[in-house]
């Protein structure tokens, strides 16, 4: 029996799917494609890569703390990421810009809200509470599921890696955060000055904008809460973002 | 190639390779199928039309319908503010010593100061503004800084403390122990005295008579010589049954030893004029809420006289 059938369209595709070499070649080409068409204008998009005033790195002090929340897993539970809805927006605040994480290697943007979105927890509330809030979630929110971290007063900081953040602001800086050579020799110094314990006139001249003082109630000390509390308290608060130039910018754009 | 046949119980053909006698029909896509894939084709073109889509130099190609995730908030935010600018603007503008006149205005502007309280407030007094330890009751009728409309309003704009704010409520009380003005004995007999106020203490007890004298010399300035408060320095009222810190004999001694300095942000730099307003009303709803002074707002200055004339 011979069968005289119609060429049926697109049997050219059948040489494709016999031939694995040619369909590799070809898969890869199409996800290169996909590839380059999704990821590549990421680099250059203004969007992605829009140049806002205010931002800086990290003191070593608010690293050091920014160190602490991500070893006590506080991302688990807290996003800080406040998206463009009405909802965040009156809830959290002004919704996160892609600068105001251009200096967090690894960002902490999240996905998971069991606790609320902390990108702009900074100057919300006074360090007293944040103390009493981490030692006792529940003496403030009593519907709060946190656990406790009291023993974060308890321990003295050891910051970075033996006890010294310069190795630690150093590998930053070749990531490509724009530390100064004196910011990252000074980077003990600075440390203990913002935490109220030390020089703050020098720590002023490299870092104009950081905010010295004791933050856990217990001046004497040097804690982990020190730290904690201070990265918490600069959170969102780089960015004015109710400038009237900030406000002006955004309203040019289009497209996102 | 394989031999391509006919298959006779179907009349479909084969794809030609055959293992062992079994053989696979090319059966064709089902019609359904096929359609509804050509059209996700269609809709991603047309989605390519109207969405932000291709990526040029500066941003995507915005689309025929302009829309932008910032732009849909903006419209949705004052969409909202639109429906909420009639009353806003009713309450912005009229005093707040005249709003309990106004029923209506009132009842909005709890309603939403509920809102921004939630926000706001709660993180340290707490969702029932029942407050904790170190952070004040708002439900009671003790007020630190004055409790009617236009004291809650100004305590509320410029907090207490407040480091960033010029006008704010300040007031330092002195860590008598810690900084050496009192000796640990003095702190203790001092703090019997203060317990003793409210009957925590007995009243004629050793230690609350010696703590008597030095209470006088200097608590009395800011916390009255009946140590029932004063207002003007938010120095708390030591003679009731509330305790902002409390009320044991060691946290009575650790406040007097370390004073304590609660801070409120000042929200004036943060929330505008309404919604402070609005809070301010929702927190005099509360239960505590006073009315204004005889000659500071609406109340009738003749109540004070008329018992007197009647007598």
């Amino acid at each position: 029996m011979t069968a005289t059938t119609q060429k049926p369209p697109l049997s050219t595709h059948a040489k494709i799917e016999r031939n694995v070499s040619i369909l590799g070649v070809l898969a890869f080409l199409a996800v290169t494609v996909g590839g380059i068409v999704e990821i590549a204008p990421l680099f250059w998009i203004d969007n992605t890569i829009e140049k806002v005033k205010g931002v800086r790195p990290y003191t070593p002090l608010e690293q050091a703390g920014r160190d602490i929340y991500i070893r006590e897993g506080c991302y688990v539970c807290h996003s800080q990421m406040i998206r463009p809805f009405r909802d965040e927006v009156e809830r959290y605040g002004h919704y996160s810009l892609a600068a105001e994480s251009m200096y967090d290697h690894p960002f902490q943007w999240g996905s998971k809200r069991t606790g609320p979105d902390l990108a702009r927890v900074g100057g919300r509330y006074s360090d007293e509470w944040h103390v009493q809030h981490l030692t006792d979630p529940r003496s403030v929110v009593p519907e709060s599921v946190m656990p406790m971290y009291a023993f974060l007063k308890d321990r003295d900081l050891k910051a970075g890696e033996g006890g010294t953040m310069t190795g630690e602001i150093k590998a930053l800086a070749t990531t490509g955060v724009p530390y100064t050579p004196e910011q990252i020799a000074k980077a003990d110094e600075d440390l203990k000055a913002q935490a109220g314990m030390g020089d703050t006139t020098e720590l002023a001249k490299r870092w104009p904008k950081a905010q010295p003082r004791d933050f856990d109630g217990n001046p004497g000390r040097l804690t982990e809460m020190d730290a904690l509390v201070a990265y918490l308290q600069v959170l969102g608060t780089m960015v004015d973002v109710n400038a009237a130039a900030a406000q002006e910018d955004l309203a040019k754009e289009t497209g996102r | 190639m394989a031999d391509k046949r006919l298959d006779q119980a179907t009349g479909i053909e084969t794809v030609g390779h055959e293992w062992d006698g079994i053989e696979e029909l090319n059966t064709p896509l089902p019609r359904w199928w096929l359609y509804t894939f050509y059209a996700t084709i269609v809709f991603a073109i047309g989605y390519v039309v109207v969405y932000p889509a291709v990526p040029l130099a500066h941003s995507g190609t915005p689309g025929l319908w302009k829309w932008s995730s910032r732009g849909a908030l903006a419209a949705e935010t004052a969409g909202a503010e639109q429906a909420r600018a009639k009353t806003l603007a009713a309450i912005a503008a009229l005093p707040i010593e005249e709003l309990p006149g106004k029923p209506e205005l009132m009842q909005a502007a709890i309603a939403g100061g509920k809102a921004a309280f939630r926000v706001n407030c709660v993180q340290c007094h707490g969702s029932g503004a029942a407050g904790s330890k170190g952070y004040p009751n708002l439900n009671d009728d003790d007020w630190l800084w004055g409790g009617d409309l236009k004291a809650i309003e100004t305590t509320i704009t410029h907090g207490i403390r407040y480091p960033g704010d010029d006008t704010t409520r300040q007031s330092l009380m002195p860590s008598f122990g810690h900084d050496g003005i009192l000796p640990p004995g003095q702190v203790e007999d001092v703090a019997s005295y203060v317990r003793s106020l409210s009957g925590r203490v007995a009243p004629g007890s050793a230690a609350a008579l010696r703590g008597a004298g030095i209470f006088a010399a200097n608590c009395a300035v800011c916390h009255g010589p009946d140590g029932k408060g004063g207002r003007q320095v938010g120095a708390p009222n030591l003679a009731d049954a509330i305790w902002l810190y409390g009320g044991n004999q060691a946290d009575v001694v650790a406040s007097v030893t370390n004073a304590h300095a609660g801070v409120m942000p000042a929200w004036g730099q943060r929330l505008d004029a309404v919604t402070i307003k609005m809070l301010a009303t929702y927190v005099h709803s509360l239960g505590g809420g006073e009315k204004f002074a005889p000659g500071q707002g609406a109340a009738p200055a003749a109540d004070a006289t008329a018992p007197a004339a009647a007598q």
